[in-house]
C-alpha cells in the first residue's frame, strides 16, 4: 500500500465523507470566500466583507484555537483547566516581544529599547529579551515557553494525584499569581500597559488591510491544521487509552498503562497550542497585557467547549465562535445585558444541556432524524 | 465655732488664690512678657527670668510659642494678643477669647530674641503639667540638639518623675553628649542609647562605630546593634498583628467556603459575591439610619449583622434549590454554573448600585486604635473584625458539633444513602447547609465593610484565597481552616517586607501550590482510608 492511500484511510477513519466535506466547505470559506470577498469586492458592495471585521474574525479563529486545546484536555482527557489563558498569554507574550523588538528606534523615545523600558529609565535590555529580534526564535518561544510551563505543572500535579476540582483551582491560581508578577513594572513585561504600539512583522506594516488579511488566512489555516492534528490524536490509539483514562483512571492504571505519562502529554500538548493561538492574536489585536490572565477570562474559555459540547473537538470551536460573535455583538448593542447573557449561559448549559450544542443537535437528530441504516 | 470660721476663711482664701492662678490674673507676668518685646537687650533677659522665677510660668507657655510664630500682636495700651491653632484670637496668660483693638500690632520676631525665646519655650514645656507636652519637648530638644539646651534637659532631668519623659530627657541628652570630647562622657551616653536608644539615633552612631578609639567603636556598634535588634522586634510584632489581621478577613471568607466546598462539596465560584452581598446590606443600612436615625448611628451594626446574615442566607438557599441541588455529584458543572451565577449578581448589583465603589462610615466607637508598640497603631475595627470571627467561628464549631443540624450534616456528608436510609431529609439539610454557608459570607462582607471600600468585584478578589485556605486546610476540616488562614496571613506578612506585597502574595500561591502536590489532601488530613 502506498503511503498516500495509508494517509487517505488514515483520514477517512477520522470522519465520514459527509463530515469531511463540510469542514472543507467551512474552510474554503473561511479561507477562500471571505479574503477573495475583501480582496477583489468592491467596497460598498452587498459582496464586499468589510476590512474591520476581518481582524476580528482572525481573534475568533485564535479563540477557536484555545476552544480546541481546551477540549483535547477536557472532553477528552477530563482535565479541566482554569488556566489556559496563562499559555495563551505566554504565546502572546513571545510574539509581542518580538513585535516590540522590530519597531527599533522608531518608538516615542527614537530608543533601541522599547518604549516602556526607556520610561523606566532602563539601559540595558533584561537577558531574557535577547533573541526575540529574530522572528521563528520568538515563534518557537511562543509554543516552548508554555509547554516548559505546562510540562513542570503537569509532571507535579499528575504525580501528586492532584486531580478534579483541586487541579482545576490550582490552575487558577497559578494563572492569577502569574498575572499579579506580570502586573509587576520589574518583571520586565511592561506592568500592567503590557506590550502595544506595534509597527510591523517580518519587515511588513500591520496596519495594512494586505496584511491584516494574510494573518487571518494564516490564522484560519493554522486552525484547521490543528484540529486535523487533534482528530488524529483522539482517533489513535492513544487518544483512545486517555479517553478511556477520563472514564475510568483507576482500571486504566491497572490495565498496565502509566495514566500519568499519557495526561502529561495531552496537557504538554494542549498548552503549546495554546501559545501558537497567542502569537497569532497578538499581531491582530496588536495588544498583549496581563489582564489576559485574569481568571475570569480562562473560566470563559472553559464555557466556550461547555457551549459547543466536550469531547467534539468540533463543538469547542462551534462555542468560541458563538459565544465570541455574541459578545462583539451584544457588547456593542446591549453592553449591560452582556454579563447577563454570559451568566445565564454557564447556568443554563450546564443545567439542560450538558452536551452543548452539539448534544442538541445529535438529540434532535435521533429523534426527528431519518435513522440510520 | 471659730476654728470652724477659721479653717473656712483659710479655704476662701486659698480657693480665690487657686482661681487667680488659674486664670492667670497674674499682672506680673503679662509686664514680663512685654518686656520681651522691649528693645532693650537687658530688659529682655530680666524679663526672661522673671518669666522662669514665676510660680504659674507654664500660663505664659502659648502666648511664647505664638511670639515664635510671629502669631503675637500687641495693642498699643500694652495689652498682648495671640492667635491660636484654630485661628482663634485670645488674650496672653489668661487665654480668655478677646477682639484685638484694631490698632494692634504684629510683634516682630528677630534672632536675638529667638535665642532667648526658644529655650525658654522649651523650659517651660519641660516643666509643663502635661506629660504629653514634656515628652514631646524632650524629643523635640533630643532632635534639634544643641549643646544649648543641655543645662535646661539635665534640670529637667532630675525633676522628672514620670518614667517615660525620663527616658526620652535620657535619649536626648545623650545624643547631646555623643560630640562631647571627653571618652567617659562619650561612652557613658552610648550605654544609656543602647538602653533606650530608637531607629532615629541610628545616622547619630553610624560616624561612632568608626571611631579610631577601640572602646567607643565597640560601645556604638553595640548601642546600633541593639537599637536595630529592637526594631527588628518592633517590626515583627507589628507583621504578626497585620498577619493575624489579614488571617482573620481571609477566614471570614473561607469559613462559609468550609461548610459549602469543604462539608458538601460544592464548588461555589459565587462565594466571594456572598462577601459582596453582606457589605452592600451593610450599607444600605448605614444609609437607612444616616437618612432616619441619625441619632442612633453608632448602633447600625447591630442591625446589620443580622440582616446581612438573613439576606446572605436567603440569596444563597435560593441558590441551591433553583441551581446547585440539580448539580450534586458534578462538580465541574458546579464550578461553571456558579461562575455565571457570580457575574450574574455582580451585574445586578453594578446595576443598581453604580459600578464606583462605595465606602461605609466606620460607627464612632470602632474609629481611633491603640498603639501597640512604638510607632505601630492598630485600629479598632481590624481588632474588632477579629474578635467578629473568632465569635463566628466558634459559633459555627458549636453548631456543627452539638446541634442536631450539625449531627444531620455530619451524617449526610459521611455517608448520604445511609443518612437517607435512617430518615434524614438530606435534600433539606443541603438546603439549609447551604444557605449557612452563604450567611457566613454575608457577615463576613459586614466585617470587610468595616476595612475598607465596597464595590460590586469585592467578592472576586477573595474567591482565589479564599479556595486556598480551605483547600489548604484540608477538606472538611474546620480547625484545618483556621489554621490554613492563620499561616496563610501571617507568613504573607512576613514574606511582605522582603519580597513587597505583590511578589509575596506570588510566593504564597506558589508554596500553597507546591504544598497541595506534596499533601493533596490538606494539612489536617481525615485519618483513615477515607475514599478520594
Amino acid at each position: 500500500m502506498t503511503a498516500f492511500a495509508r494517509a487517505a484511510r488514515r483520514l477517512s477513519s477520522m470522519h465520514s465523507p459527509r463530515a469531511w466535506i463540510a469542514i472543507c466547505a467551512v474552510l474554503a470559506a473561511a479561507a477562500l470566500v471571505v479574503p477573495l470577498s475583501n480582496a477583489f469586492a468592491p467596497a460598498g458592495s452587498t459582496l464586499h466583507f468589510p476590512d474591520y471585521l476581518v481582524p476580528i474574525l482572525g481573534k475568533f479563529m485564535c479563540f477557536a484555537m484555545v476552544a480546541l486545546a481546551l477540549d483535547l484536555v477536557w472532553g477528552y482527557a477530563g482535565i479541566l483547566s482554569l488556566g489556559h489563558g496563562l499559555f495563551f498569554a505566554l504565546g502572546g507574550y513571545a510574539m509581542g516581544m518580538y513585535l516590540m523588538r522590530s519597531i527599533r528606534g522608531e518608538g516615542v523615545y527614537r530608543s533601541d529599547l522599547p518604549d516602556f523600558m526607556v520610561f523606566l529609565d532602563w539601559k540595558a535590555l533584561p537577558w531574557y529579551w535577547h533573541g526575540f529580534q529574530v522572528f521563528w526564535f520568538a515563534v518557537a518561544m511562543a509554543i516552548v515557553v508554555p509547554g516548559v510551563v505546562a510540562f513542570f505543572f503537569g509532571y507535579f500535579a499528575f504525580r501528586s494525584r492532584v486531580r478534579g476540582v483541586y487541579l482545576s483551582i490550582v490552575t487558577q491560581a497559578l494563572t492569577f499569581a502569574a498575572m499579579l508578577l506580570f502586573f509587576q513594572n520589574a518583571t520586565g513585561f511592561g506592568g500592567n500597559n503590557g506590550l502595544t504600539d506595534y509597527k510591523r512583522i517580518l519587515g511588513y506594516s500591520l496596519h495594512e488591510p494586505s496584511m491584516r488579511l494574510t494573518l487571518y488566512v494564516v490564522s484560519v489555516l493554522v486552525l484547521f491544521v490543528m484540529y486535523v492534528g487533534c482528530r488524529f490524536i483522539v482517533t489513535s490509539r492513544m487518544g483512545r487509552v486517555v479517553t478511556a483514562i477520563r472514564d475510568a483512571e483507576l482500571k486504566v492504571r491497572f490495565c498496565g498503562y502509566e495514566t500519568n505519562h499519557y495526561k502529561l502529554f495531552v496537557w504538554t500538548l494542549s498548552a503549546m497550542l495554546c501559545g501558537i493561538a497567542g502569537a497569532l492574536y497578538v499581531p491582530q489585536v496588536g495588544i498583549i497585557n496581563p489582564s489576559e490572565m485574569q481568571p475570569s477570562n480562562s473560566i470563559e474559555m472553559a464555557i466556550w467547549v461547555a457551549l459547543g459540547g466536550r469531547g467534539s473537538l468540533f463543538g469547542g470551536i462551534l462555542g468560541a465562535w458563538v459565544i465570541n460573535g455574541a459578545k462583539s455583538w451584544l457588547t456593542v448593542a446591549l453592553p449591560s445585558a452582556w454579563l447577563y447573557v454570559l451568566g445565564a449561559l454557564f447556568v443554563a448549559m450546564t443545567l439542560f444541556a450538558p452536551d452543548g450544542l452539539i448534544g442538541i443537535g445529535t438529540a434532535l437528530r435521533a429523534r426527528f432524524g431519518r435513522r440510520q441504516p | 465655732m471659730r476654728r470652724l470660721a477659721l479653717v473656712l476663711w483659710v479655704g476662701a482664701a486659698s480657693l480665690l488664690v487657686v482661681i487667680a492662678r488659674a486664670y492667670g490674673a497674674d499682672p506680673s507676668l503679662e509686664d514680663a512678657l512685654r518686656g520681651l518685646t522691649s528693645e532693650d537687650e537687658r530688659a529682655v533677659d530680666e524679663s526672661a527670668a522673671r518669666i522662669v522665677a514665676s510660680p504659674n510660668a507654664s500660663s505664659a507657655l502659648p502666648a511664647l510659642e505664638a511670639l515664635c510664630d510671629e502669631r503675637l500682636r500687641a495693642s498699643p495700651d500694652g495689652s498682648l494678643f495671640y492667635t491660636d491653632e484654630k485661628g482663634q484670637v485670645r488674650r496672653a496668660i489668661t487665654g480668655a477669647v478677646a477682639a484685638a483693638p484694631a490698632d494692634a500690632k504684629a510683634v516682630e520676631m528677630n534672632n536675638a530674641l529667638r535665642r532667648v525665646v526658644l529655650p525658654l519655650v522649651a523650659r517651660l514645656r519641660l516643666g509643663s503639667p502635661d506629660v504629653n507636652v514634656r515628652l514631646a519637648a524632650a524629643s523635640e530638644l533630643a532632635k534639634r540638639g544643641g549643646a544649648d539646651g543641655a543645662p535646661l534637659l539635665r534640670a529637667a532631668f532630675e525633676r522628672e518623675k514620670d518614667r517615660g519623659v525620663r527616658d526620652a530627657i535620657a535619649v536626648a541628652l545623650a545624643r547631646m553628649d555623643l560630640s562631647s570630647a571627653e571618652r567617659a562622657t562619650k561612652l557613658e551616653a552610648l550605654e544609656v542609647l543602647r538602653k533606650l536608644g530608637d531607629g532615629s539615633l541610628k545616622a547619630d552612631l553610624a560616624p561612632l562605630a568608626q571611631d579610631s578609639d577601640a572602646a567607643v567603636r565597640g560601645a556604638a556598634l553595640a548601642a546600633l546593634g541593639s537599637i536595630e535588634g529592637r526594631e527588628r522586634v518592633v517590626s515583627l510584632v507589628g507583621d504578626l498583628v497585620h498577619g493575624v489581621s489579614l488571617a482573620s478577613v481571609l477566614l471570614f471568607a473561607a469559613l462559609g467556603l468550609a461548610i459549602t466546598f469543604g462539608l458538601m462539596g460544592v464548588i461555589n465560584m459565587a462565594h466571594g459575591e456572598m462577601l459582596m452581598i453582606g457589605a452592600y446590606t451593610t450599607y444600605c443600612v448605614q444609609l437607612l439610619f444616616e437618612k432616619y436615625a441619625p441619632g442612633a448611628f453608632g448602633a447600625y451594626l447591630f442591625v446589620a449583622v443580622p440582616l446581612a446574615f438573613a439576606v446572605t442566607t436567603f440569596v444563597g438557599i435560593g441558590l441551591e434549590r433553583a441551581v446547585i441541588r440539580h448539580l450534586y455529584g458534578r462538580q465541574l458543572e458546579t464550578l461553571l454554573a456558579t461562575w455565571g451565577i457570580s457575574l450574574i449578581l455582580i451585574q445586578t448589583v453594578r446595576l443598581v448600585f453604580g459600578a464606583q465603589n462605595v465606602s461605609v462610615a466606620n460607627p464612632q466607637w470602632l474609629a481611633g486604635g491603640v498603639e501597640v508598640a512604638h510607632g505601630l497603631v492598630l485600629p479598632y475595627s481590624r481588632i474588632a473584625v477579629v474578635v467578629f470571627v473568632v465569635v463566628v467561628a466558634l459559633a459555627v464549631w458549636a453548631l456543627l458539633s452539638h446541634t442536631k443540624l450539625g449531627l444531620l450534616v455530619r451524617a449526610v456528608t459521611q455517608n448520604r444513602a445511609m443518612a437517607a436510609c435512617l430518615g434524614v431529609p438530606t435534600s433539606r439539610v443541603d438546603m439549609w447547609i447551604f444557605g449557612l454557608g452563604c450567611g457566613i459570607a454575608g457577615l463576613g462582607g459586614v466585617a470587610l465593610s468595616q476595612l475598607g471600600n465596597v464595590g460590586p468585584e469585592l467578592g472576586q478578589g477573595y474567591i482565589i484565597d479564599s479556595f486556598m485556605v480551605v483547600v489548604l486546610g484540608g477538606v472538611g476540616r474546620l480547625a484545618g481552616s483556621v489554621a490554613a488562614a492563620l499561616g496563610l496571613g501571617i507568613i504573607n506578612k512576613l514574606l511582605e517586607p522582603f519580597a513587597g506585597a505583590v511578589l509575596g502574595k506570588i510566593a504564597i500561591l506558589l508554596l500553597v501550590i507546591l504544598f497541595i502536590q506534596r499533601r493533596p489532601q490538606g494539612l489536617f488530613a481525615l485519618k483513615g482510608r477515607v475514599e478520594t
